[in-house]
């Protein structure tokens, strides 16, 4: 039991600021990179830049099936949709996290009801399954994928897994509990360090094709 | 309709990039990789390499994977993958055999056509990455020979096709001197100070496209437009060094371009149809130099027929009767949105215009046109198995007459209709206003 709680007590301490902090420096230092070799190396870059045609392209592809690529691989828009909605949503929105803040800062919002939050976290595991199989078998995903995508796929996959089996209690609650906390921190650890970074250069690089396009070219990008 | 099968050789031999090869040392891969890495790249390269996840969804814009049986090597992302993502991964350490096979790869496999770009979630360039493996097999002097004979003549004479300068002068004279059989008084005014524009045609239009000299002049005089041409360096607005990666000569290129319209003093320039000019002097040339946008305001053919045809200066007699359709080059089309003006202009011109699917910014790209088919004989015969989905597209149509706007695709799709038996003619939009537009009795 001492050994339960002082581990717990560790990753749930100790290890979440950690975490945090490199996630929260690592990403400001990535994105200041970015922007620092585009002052040393691309400056023309600004003259292309325009709010308008950078949202507009956002939109047109953060929206499900508003661009002609979404449109022609529905299975992928919709796994691709849903996956990243529950990756955000379950995070920021599940009963047992808001207890957590609560408790640690006596603030609280509004929480996803038990039974959606089973839901969405089954269909992030089947979107991550989905995500599998297309690098196992099509073709032209398959000749990309390198081993690290496995890598990075499991690292998105596991804080669900395990929260999924910690909610359901099965086996072991507590050696779950505990990797999913890790798996968690490890998510946030890779993401200004792998291309989980994703998450931080997309919205520049639409940005930056969305104004090429539409200032530029004059055309459409979707 | 059953499209025959075109043969690609296995290996495909070009002095360019087997002699090159041969010449080229470690050290100086490493020296070139080191240059351009740290050097000329930036946050553009290092956001797309660091944020692409190998998604594959690229892979349907690109018309060499969908020709040839949608092998993954020929998507957009297999083919960074076996040029760039090596270079990274090896740190710069890679073999001469691989910068060879690299420049094969990225100067005839892909077009820089940026239908990809299109087609990625995060608005990844592949072309641009292809361009700057280009940039690094050029520093490497790996680039196939026939491309890299026309990158020499533009360094040597400023054109793209050896043009000397009386030569120049004297393809004009005779055109001129040809047309004035049917327009005694056209003129085709040299070096004219002042004029409201100076046009600007690519090296193989004098070289072996003359008539279409001819065609320009013909209907300028008609029209009683204030226009000229410069009797010196300057006059040709094509650049393959665009597409070496020879970005020095590109620049020195339009700077001879750019000031032959100022020395002249006119007004603007007017571009004849090609499409890799207008994005050499509209996109990168320009920017090479410093300049935002063409120092010198600049119109491509499909935005001028469009002026004369909305102001009336041209007058159609009789519609064209035969069915035509468009091929939208990626250059004017992808690279500046005059899709909508061509249709115009086709369908002021023409009866019976019939898209081909998909089209506009979503058109399949010709295959030629990046400097491809300037790689020459050597690649003709991959050229053309890799564009069947565009033979297959032009097919569909129905149409006897495909209009194609651009020099490049122009060659490029008469190499298809050829290869792949297609029952269709190739013209540009000029050919098919001075057949039918409103001509003044001769005298």
């Amino acid at each position: 039991m001492d050994d339960f709680n002082s581990l717990y007590n560790f990753v749930s301490g100790p290890l979440v600021w950690v975490a945090f902090i490199v996630f929260i420096c690592g990403s400001i230092y990535r994105i200041y990179r970015l922007f620092s070799l585009v002052n040393k190396k691309e400056k023309f870059i600004y003259t292309i830049m325009s709010f308008k045609y950078s949202l507009r392209s956002i939109i047109h592809w953060i929206i499900p099936f508003a661009s002609l690529n979404w449109r022609k691989h529905p299975v992928m828009t919709v796994t691709t949709f849903l996956f990243h909605i529950g990756l955000v949503i379950m995070p920021l929105f599940l009963g047992a996290h808001v207890i957590l803040f609560n408790d640690a800062w006596g603030i609280s919002w509004w929480t996803l009801p038990d039974g959606l939050a089973d839901t969405v976290t089954l269909i992030v595991i089947t979107c991550c399954v989905v995500f599998l199989l297309r690098r196992l078998v099509l073709r032209e995903v398959k000749y990309v994928t390198t081993p690290s995508d496995f890598v990075l796929l499991a690292i998105a996959a596991a804080p669900f897994i395990t929260g999924f089996f910690a909610d359901q209690q099965y086996c072991n609650y507590r050696f779950w509990l505990i990797l999913h906390i890790l798996s968690g921190e490890i998510v946030l650890v890779a993401i200004p360090f792998t291309r989980l970074s994703h998450m931080l250069y997309a919205v520049f690089t639409r940005a930056y094709i969305g104004s090429e396009f539409g200032n530029i070219r004059h055309a459409r990008d979707w | 309709m059953v499209l025959p099968v075109i043969k690609v050789e296995d290996k495909i031999i070009d002095d360019g990039l087997d002699k090159g090869m041969e010449k080229l040392t470690q050290d100086r891969i490493e020296n070139v990789i080191d240059q351009v890495m740290s050097g000329e790249t930036g946050a553009r390269l290092k956001a797309y390499v660091e944020t692409c996840v190998h998604c594959g969804l690229c892979s349907d814009a690109c018309h060499a994977y969908l020709s040839r049986d949608r092998d993954p090597k020929f998507s957009p992302a297999g083919k960074v993958k076996r040029t760039m993502s090596v270079i990274l991964k090896k740190g710069g350490k890679v073999t001469p055999a691989f910068i060879r096979d690299a420049s094969e790869i990225a100067s005839t496999e892909c077009n820089a056509c940026k239908r990809c770009a299109m087609y990625c979630p995060f608005g990844i360039d592949p072309a641009y990455i292809m361009l700057v493996v280009r940039r690094i097999c050029h520093l490497c002097g790996v680039t196939p020979l026939y491309i890299q004979d026309t990158a020499h003549s533009h360094a040597v004479t400023q054109n793209q096709m050896w043009v000397k300068e009386d030569e120049w002068i004297d393809t004009l004279q005779w055109q001129e001197e040809d047309a004035r059989e049917e327009m005694p008084n056209l003129r085709i005014p040299l070096d004219k100070e002042g004029a409201d524009f100076m046009y600007s045609v690519i090296g193989p239009e004098p070289k072996f496209l003359a008539g279409l000299i001819y065609q320009a002049a013909y209907i300028f005089n008609v029209a009683g437009l204030n226009w000229t041409m410069p009797s010196f360096p300057g006059w040709d607005n094509s650049d393959m060094a665009m597409y070496t990666g020879d970005n020095e000569i590109m620049g020195r290129n339009k700077r001879f371009h750019f000031e032959a319209a100022q020395r002249l003093k006119v007004k603007r320039i007017v571009m004849g149809e090609c499409g890799h000019a207008f994005r050499s002097v509209y996109d990168m040339g320009n920017r090479w130099l410093s300049w935002a946008m063409p120092p010198v305001p600049m119109v491509h053919a499909i935005e001028f027929y469009y002026e004369l045809l909305t102001t009336g200066k041209i007058k159609v007699k009789e519609k064209y009767k035969k069915s035509v359709t468009l091929h939208d080059p990626c250059n004017v089309v992808r690279g500046r949105g005059l899709h909508e003006k061509a249709r115009y202009v086709i369908n002021e011109l023409c009866e019976d215009f019939r898209e081909m699917h998909p089209n506009r910014e979503h058109n399949y790209c010709c295959n030629a046109g990046g400097g491809v088919i300037n790689c020459g004989p050597p690649f003709k015969n991959k050229r053309v198995a890799n564009n069947r989905v565009k033979a297959k597209q032009c097919a569909d149509t129905g149409a006897e007459i495909l209009i194609t706007p651009c020099h490049n695709c122009h060659s490029g799709m008469e190499d298809i209709v050829l290869g792949y038996k297609l029952d269709m003619h190739v013209k540009f939009i000029s050919d098919i206003m001075y057949e039918v537009m409103e001509k003044p009795e001769i005298g």
